[in-house]
């Protein structure tokens, strides 16, 4: 039996669980899925539409806010009860802080960052990127495991809805609030982003390929001959030439333009995730084997500082 | 303070992984090795740390005899000593590997604040750190971007997703894995690299008992999954043809 872990925040479902149901399905055999909180009813009855043998809707106050200690010690009692051969968790953010700690606690293998599972010779391997998503590793790992799966990695739609609704089954989570180390205090957000390239139906974005501070005003030229905004990946952002409101990437803004152009970005998963709804991708890159020329549909392998100035005066011309 | 750096050393960037004959590793022999960036992150917080409270700056690595040059390098930019623990087999371990390598040298040292890179840019588990806290049974808080040592605590402002954040209070002793971009990064100076020579690496043997939980079956260059358009010719040719198909052929222009 697989079991998800579905994540949600203030009673909203995080559409990275459905991916993760869809690849639990694919990946065959009975498949249950959890929800935690404090209030988690209408998750739970949402996610019972899935094809799926049971909802479990585990719930207890200290569950109201994400704590590391809450959820690991919520977990691990589910994990225990259910003894699922595998668990299947979205690779968020929240995964990724509590995910090892369970892993450790339960004496369990964790696979990580996974885009999908293999069938071969009765086992089920996991399939994830390596260097930067260069190579990908089918992975065994060694006794009943955790998987984290990417967020896009599956598609939602692909999700099977059961012909009626899945059980749904009440769990009170046994903890004491004394016992959390953790002390959250309320999510916030950095001063309004000046920028929405959410909105943006054209994007120029930058990587480590510019090289420096001073060559941005060259990507910002093709931004404005194109009618685009500028972008740029994560280094460029902390590096401080230009400010983070301009970050795509998971850490960033999530971007689907009609066009991105992607100039001497290698393509690092974290910033993949943030733009690769985009309807036409162009990638600019010296080296023929960058990640990013895999999710590309138009691609110039060669020196941005010579393509660029062309362009430019291509589309003034 | 006593704070800890573990830090891991990973191929060079610009490095194309090619697979070794077995399909379960890549030929590193030929590759050039550098500090996993976002453990460089985390060893400039741990040196400007000691810098506003005082006490030593540790890097810890586990990794085969060339994570030595990693090690001097962090001593050059200004920690104080090092521990190594070294065996061949680490270097494609997976985090439980790492991590359960280091654990035994480090519950001895009792540190106050253990910091790392939120993930290594080779396997990229992002696991080491939390897995090495819960080992050593202290609280763990991940992708930090701010860090503010309190009486008995650390209060940490940690990345959320879509530029959301937190802070979170968790007390002392704790392990942090650091966000890349948490502060402007220092390089060794002339008289930093001569200090080096003189620190000390503590060379430790791979503790009995420690393996991975995960073996790569089948490593590979992954499968396109867009038919991508190579545009080729001159700059100027590349360029005109570009910005002709974006015209016509994806009307986005």
């Amino acid at each position: 039996m697989i079991l998800v872990i579905a994540e949600q925040q203030g009673g909203t479902l995080n559409r990275a669980s459905l991916e993760v149901v869809a690849a639990a399905q694919q990946a065959g055999g009975s498949v249950k899925v959890a929800v935690l909180g404090a209030e988690v009813a209408a998750v739970a009855q949402a996610l019972s539409a899935a094809e799926v043998a049971e909802v479990l809707q585990v719930q207890s106050p200290v569950l109201d806010t994400y704590t590391l200690d809450g959820f690991v010690a919520a977990l691990a009692q589910i994990v225990e009860a259910e003894q699922p051969d595998v668990v299947f968790l979205p690779h968020t953010y929240q995964t990724r802080d509590c995910a090892p700690a369970l892993a450790v606690r339960l004496n369990r293998a964790l696979v990580t960052d996974c885009v999908g599972t293999k069938s071969q010779d009765g086992r089920l391997l996991f399939v994830r990127p390596m260097f930067q998503g260069r190579l990908y590793a089918d992975v065994a790992p060694t006794g009943p495991a955790l998987a984290t799966f990417q967020i896009g990695a599956v598609r939602a739609d692909s999700m099977k809805t059961g012909t009626a609704p899945a059980p749904i089954r009440v769990v009170m989570a046994g903890m004491a609030a004394g016992d959390i180390r953790q002390k959250p205090e309320a999510p916030f957000r950095e001063a309004k982003q000046a920028v929405d390239l959410t909105q943006a139906e054209r994007i120029v974005s930058v990587g480590r390929g510019i090289k420096g501070e001073e060559k941005i005003a060259l990507a910002q030229q093709l931004a404005e001959a194109m009618g685009a905004e500028l972008g740029a990946s994560r280094p460029i952002c902390d590096a401080g030439w230009l400010p983070m409101d301009r970050q795509i990437g998971s850490s960033g803004q999530t971007v689907a333009p009609k066009v991105y152009v992607a100039l001497g970005i290698s393509g690092a998963i974290q910033h993949m995730v943030g733009m690769k709804g985009s309807r036409t991708i162009v990638a600019i890159n010296k080296d023929p084997e960058a990640p990013i020329f895999e999710i590309a549909d138009y691609g110039v392998v060669g020196d941005l500082f010579e393509i660029v100035p062309e362009m430019i005066k291509e589309l003034q011309g | 303070m006593k704070i800890a750096v573990c830090i891991k050393q990973v191929p060079a960037r610009d490095w194309q992984p090619r697979v070794n004959d077995t399909r379960t590793w890549v030929r590193d022999q030929d590759a050039s090795f550098e500090l996993n960036e976002p453990d460089a992150y985390a060893l400039e917080e741990g040196l400007r740390l000691k810098e506003k409270h005082g006490g030593e700056v540790v890097v810890c690595s586990a990794g085969p005899a060339r994570v030595a040059q990693a090690l001097r390098e962090a001593l050059a930019r200004g920690a104080d000593r090092a521990i190594h623990v070294e065996d061949d087999s680490l270097a494609a371990a997976d985090a439980f590997g790492i991590a359960g390598a280091l654990v035994p040298s480090m519950r001895e040292e009792q540190f106050d604040l253990v910091l790392t890179g939120l993930q290594s840019d080779d396997q990229g588990f992002a696991q080491t750190g939390v897995v090495l806290a819960a080992s050593l049974g202290c609280p763990s808080a991940t992708i930090i971007m701010e860090v503010d040592v309190q009486l008995g605590a650390v209060r940490v402002k940690r990345e959320l997703e879509g530029g959301w954040f937190q802070f979170v209070t968790v007390p002392l002793p704790a392990v942090l894995t650091i966000q890349s971009g948490i502060n402007q990064l220092r390089y060794a100076t002339l008289k930093g690299i001569m200090a080096a020579k003189k620190k000390e690496i503590r060379k430790v043997a791979l503790p009995a008992g420690v393996t991975s939980r995960q073996q790569i079956v089948n490593l590979y260059v992954p499968e396109k999954r867009k038919q991508t358009q190579m545009i080729g010719g001159s700059a100027a040719e590349a360029a005109r043809d570009l910005v002709r198909r974006l015209r016509d052929e994806a009307r986005v222009l």
